[in-house]
């Protein structure tokens, strides 16, 4: 190894150039590993210790700016979407995958409107989500509009995860189903499906983080009210809406810092969670 | 019996397939119908090129807007393309694993954090560091650019990497053979092999840089005008819409939405050039 090293720093001395820009790939990584770092060191120290048991009060009031509200609504905004956007989704990558021929014209139609859904900003969904949901279906400032809106800018990702993974099942599998004397649903739903569902799962959870940290698609459709929905036609912020809300008043520093170190966790928690269930997919991918 | 649940599943199948091209459909319909009247309204050259954005006295014009934006990103695209693409060459031609794998989820980590989280940390440490350094009042271009610099480095670095890592090892070989070190072989024969795909993720960094919103307005100031420096304060398309959506009227929220229409049509030009890209990849 210090040979090794020794030889190729020899090497350099010869040979700036590469020295250099050997130098300047190593920087570059270390910049961008300083910055993660960075961020989340100076939110959990600043935050943690701004973490009290009052910010987890069930009721948010001026003087206690409460964050349980919003976390329970991010959960059930989360839920929501998903009941929407996870079927859909699932649905439309079986269609394209195990039923539409290769090179059918709608499979490239939905690769392409998908590829363009997925480029749009979140605040042009917001707007959208504000004049369809909430003024044109009537849905008012609700947790529905929102997920609704939501759901729509998740499905693209849910669609070509599914893809991905419905595609890498292999065809002797679907082979084997037909040989048995299985139907084409059966097939999808009994074989395809199951040895797709890591992937489908790591879709999901990527899902997950973007609902978790979406603020500028939800001010316009779900509105900022700070209290538990009682129902889905009710307004309620989530805890990206919120932080952003307390953040701009300027008098609530100290709470802000501490909703974005529960934020930080959940991110963290969902990234990792991705990580194991991507580990999952490898897993099996070297099985065979 | 078994005919007519497989017919009808294929059925709904088909439905949910055509949920996202209606979905597309629908977006344009509905921002185009409420943002082009406006855009009629106002005069089209006095919309896109009107320097004066003050909507108490009917004046429309969102040229500040445009070139805000337009700055705020290339500003990005200068911090964060360079960084992007070389920790996207160490990442997959330099790295020993042990190096390799923590990076790679420290980057996927960094795509996850929330924008807000990003903005409020902009907010707190970037701007008063930009006031000290370089005087003025520290929200301005350069914050808004630094921050968005870092935000799309994860789309940058996960696209390069993925193209650098499509390009054939006999390239690299090739330039070993002819005495290039590893490090003349990889910055002149892989890295220019791998230029349309490295190309595709700076153009999809373009577009995140666009399109972000909480984060740069919570960094850049907001003031309606074109920036005369690096250090003046600055709005971007995207931040005019959050800041007078809440409040705003009549023509007023409807040339909000004319200002959502240009952006999109923006975003779709960006879209349009990455599949335009692919393609040619392919």
């Amino acid at each position: 190894m210090t040979s090794n090293l020794r030889r190729r720093w020899c090497a350099y001395r010869h040979d700036p150039e590469s020295f250099f820009l050997f130098l300047s790939v190593c920087l570059a990584a270390l910049l961008t590993m300083l910055a993660l770092v960075f961020i989340i060191a100076y939110i959990l120290i600043k935050g943690l210790p701004n973490i009290t048991p009052e910010l987890f009060y069930s009721k948010y009031t001026s003087e206690n700016v409460s964050l349980l509200p919003s976390l329970i609504n991010t959960l059930f905004i989360t839920a929501l979407s998903l009941l929407f956007a996870v079927p859909v989704g699932i649905g439309a990558a079986i269609y394209l995958t195990e039923y539409a021929r290769r090179g059918n014209r709608l499979v490239s139609i939905a690769g392409i409107t998908a590829e363009t859904l997925s480029g749009i900003p979140s605040i042009v969904y917001g707007l959208f989500g504000s004049l369809f949901f909430v003024k044109f279906l009537g849905l008012g400032l609700s947790l529905l509009s929102g997920a609704l809106t939501l759901s729509i800018m998740i499905l693209p990702l849910i669609m070509r995860t599914t893809e991905e993974a419905l595609r890498s099942v292999p065809d002797s599998y679907r082979e084997g189903s037909f040989g048995l004397g299985a139907g084409k649903l059966r097939t999808v739903f009994s074989i395809v499906l199951p040895c797709a569902v890591p992937g489908i799962l790591s879709g999901v959870i990527l899902g997950i983080g973007r609902i978790v940290g979406e603020s500028a698609a939800l001010i316009f459709t779900a509105g900022t009210v700070a209290e538990i929905a009682t129902s889905i036609f009710s307004s309620a912020r989530t805890l990206s809406v919120h932080m952003y809300s307390i953040s701009g008043e300027g008098l609530y520093i100290r709470q802000t810092y501490a909703t974005a170190v529960v934020l930080l966790m959940v991110v963290v928690l969902i990234n990792g969670l991705s990580g194991f269930v991507a580990k999952k997919i490898g897993g099996i991918n070297t099985g065979e | 019996m078994m005919h007519i649940k497989e017919k009808g599943m294929k059925l709904l199948f088909f439905l949910t397939a055509l949920v996202s091209i209606a979905a597309v459909i629908l977006i344009c319909i509905f921002l185009f119908a409420s943002g082009i009247p406006a855009i009629r309204k106002i005069g089209i050259f006095k919309f896109l090129l009107g320097t004066k954005w003050k909507p108490a006295n009917n004046l429309y014009g969102i040229f500040p807007m445009i070139a805000g934006s337009l700055y705020v990103t290339a500003g990005a695209l200068l911090t964060g393309v360079p960084i992007g693409i070389l920790t996207a060459a160490f990442m997959a031609e330099f790295a020993p694993k042990h190096i390799y794998l923590p990076l790679k989820s420290a980057v996927n980590l960094m795509a996850g954090i929330p924008s807000v989280v990003y903005g409020f940390w902009g907010l707190v440490v970037l701007v008063p560091f930009i006031r000290e350094v370089f005087g003025g009042r520290g929200m301005s271009v350069l914050t808004a650019s630094i921050l968005l610099g870092l935000m799309i480095l994860p789309t940058v670095i996960s696209v390069s990497e993925t193209a650098i890592r499509a390009v054939p090892e006999s390239y690299y070989e090739g330039g070993l053979a002819l005495g290039a070190s590893h490090e003349r072989s990889v910055f002149f024969t892989v890295l220019p092999a791998a230029k349309s795909g490295i190309f595709a993720g700076v153009v999809l960094g373009i577009g995140r840089a666009v399109g972000e919103t909480m984060a740069v307005m919570m960094v850049a100031g907001n003031q309606a005008v074109i920036p005369d420096s690096m250090l003046s304060g600055v709005r971007t398309l995207t931040a005019n819409i959050v800041l007078e959506m809440g409040y705003s009227a009549d023509l007023h929220r409807e040339a909000l939405i004319g200002t959502a229409v240009v952006l999109f049509v923006f975003i779709l030009m960006i879209n349009l050039s990455v599949s335009l890209f692919k393609r040619r990849v392919k």
